[in-house]
């Protein structure tokens, strides 16, 4: 008895607060707009013949003629991407640094490393507006030096989101890759050098490939929020960066039209599908090789 | 012992400069007296001051705290309850359904969490405000509390319960003065998780809530959208500085409890032989 109220309660709690919402979401995605509050035809109580009967796919429709949405689906995309390779590129060598740093330092990095994840991550993206802007810090520290004669316009473009997106998500990629580097057997590379390779041949032959998992793990931590994000764009971006997360939050709060950014949201979903099942078939991986 | 190489220490100067100039510039510009935050005018405490008089701002933190700490043990209970029956549950049915529910949340864009939620509390018609956010934030925090508890429950030798039920004590027993006692640490860094994740959260707060609550990172929200301001500096200062301690005392506490815990485990061997 008490060991159905234990899996009763949470499993409960979740499919109500979870899975249900998400199937609203899913039949407002396929109901009509209502000038109505709340502005959309219900269509669960006429039973469910009507309800099937009334179901459309205008929403879906309507979003493949707007090509404001392809766009915006395909530029998170390609934002997300390169924002992850970009935080690869800055987190590997950091998470290698601190693999090879002297033992009693790493516990210090670590905490480093994971400090900011507790700062508020508002705050984090707040901090770069002063930095970033027209006549921000780092504008007037470079034409302090003289490197430029003419402030750069960071702020308010896609730039900005790609700074935005790595310096929010580094810690992310780092400590996978860390916890991969460390576990990895010096031995290992000592014996490829003493059979001929350079160091650096012994690094990509050798260290890369045996960080692979860690290095998957990274990015797809990296590239899954990073397709959603909605504060990045719309306090660094610009109205050039078009961002799903920014296009959902706008047709529901400025728009009104709920039936639409539902239908946004179920495509939004099906796109993560995908790295998602990766991401777990990875991480599923990697627990069986430790076992 | 490695040779620390150039390499290593630019990597590391370079990426933790990265990391951190952001903020120290957000901490020092917040002592500023200009109101252009970008001009520096000489040092002055005069926005704390200012921030301490805003009304708004105080209680959008009540507000904010008050759901952190709702929200957090809600979520501590359900997710370690989670936990057990994931780790120790055997099978039931829809134990599937279960473990995605528990994980996916962790993967999902808060704009669609937060949407669906709303849609869920309109279609049953509950007011929203504060019980919202909580019920809100308690189900996404729950996910990740049970992550971190079940990965401590998995790790630990399950023949400590064993022993205690042989002994005599009841299944609850067992939980309350074994099991317990050996998770604490993975409860209470679930429940600081919890809380910080709260804190933290602007997107699924402005889903959910409606004009009767308004919590900090919404209130800061508005504010910086605005763009920069020497308050919100001030208050960022603030909130860095309560998270750099709780961090870093934190992990002090948890380096001597691991240390006591060793040196227990070396006595008991000791008793033992």
């Amino acid at each position: 008895m008490r060991r159905f109220f234990l899996i009763a309660i949470p499993y409960a709690w979740l499919l109500a607060l979870f899975l249900i919402p998400f199937v609203i979401v899913f039949k407002i995605s396929l109901s009509d707009l209502a000038l109505s509050i709340p502005p959309y035809a219900p269509t669960m109580k006429d039973g469910f013949a009507q309800m099937f009967a009334d179901f459309d796919l205008e929403n879906f429709v309507f979003l493949t003629t707007d090509d404001l949405y392809w766009k915006a689906y395909l530029s998170s995309l390609k934002i997300a991407l390169f924002s992850t390779a970009l935080a690869l590129m800055v987190g590997y060598p950091m998470a290698y640094g601190m693999a090879r740093a002297p033992e009693e330092w790493r516990p210090t990095l670590m905490m480093l490393v994971i400090l900011p994840f507790w700062t508020s991550f508002l705050i984090r993206v707040y901090a770069w507006v002063g930095i970033l802007s027209n006549e921000g810090l780092l504008n007037q520290f470079l034409l302090w030096t003289g490197i430029i004669g003419e402030p750069l316009t960071i702020l308010n473009t896609t730039t900005a989101v790609y700074i935005g997106i790595v310096y929010t998500y580094l810690p992310f990629m780092i400590l996978p890759i860390y916890a991969a580097l460390d576990r990895l057997d010096e031995s290992l590379i000592e014996a490829a050098e003493d059979l001929g390779c350079s160091r650096s041949k012994a690094f990509w032959l050798v260290t890369v490939p045996l960080s692979r998992n860690g290095i998957i793990a990274g990015c797809f931590l990296v590239f899954i929020p990073a397709l959603g994000e909605f504060v990045i764009p719309s306090l660094l971006g610009g109205s050039g960066t078009l961002m799903i997360g920014k296009v959902l939050f706008e047709e529901f709060f400025n728009n009104r039209d709920w039936p639409v950014a539902s239908a946004v949201a179920v495509i939004l979903l099906l796109i993560l599908i995908v790295p998602i099942i990766l991401f777990q078939r990875n991480q599923q991986r990697q627990a069986e090789a430790e076992t | 012992m490695k040779r620390t190489s150039w390499f290593t220490v630019t990597s590391l100067t370079l990426g933790f400069a990265f990391l951190y100039l952001p903020m120290v510039l957000l901490v020092i510009y917040s002592f500023n007296s200009s109101k252009l935050v970008t001009v520096w005018a000489g040092f002055s405490t005069k926005w704390y001051g200012e921030l301490m008089q805003n009304e708004e701002f105080l209680d959008a933190a009540l507000v904010t705290l008050k759901v952190a700490v709702a929200s957090s043990t809600l979520a501590t209970l359900l997710g370690t309850m989670a936990a057990y029956v994931l780790v120790r549950g055997g099978r039931f049915m829809g134990r599937t359904l279960f473990s995605g529910m528990i994980y996916a949340p962790l993967v999902m864009p808060e704009v669609i969490t937060g949407l669906s939620l709303l849609l869920l509390f309109i279609g049953v018609g509950l007011d929203r405000g504060v019980l919202t956010i909580v019920l809100a934030h308690t189900t996404f925090s729950m996910c990740y509390v049970s992550v971190v508890v079940s990965s401590r429950l998995v790790s630990f030798d399950r023949s400590l319960e064993e022993a205690a039920l042989d002994l005599g004590c009841s299944a609850f027993d067992a939980f309350r003065l074994v099991t317990l006692p050996i998770i604490a640490p993975a409860v209470i860094s679930g429940w600081l998780l919890a809380f910080t994740l709260s804190l933290d959260d602007l997107v699924i707060a402005s889903f959910t809530t409606g004009p009767s609550a308004t919590t900090l990172p919404i209130k800061i929200w508005s504010a910086v959208r605005l763009g920069v301001s020497p308050e919100i500096n001030a208050l960022s200062t603030i909130m860095i500085a309560i998270v750099t301690v709780g961090v870093i005392s934190a992990s002090l506490v948890s380096k001597r409890s691991a240390i006591k815990a060793q040196q227990d485990m070396q006595a008991a061997e000791r008793g033992a032989t």
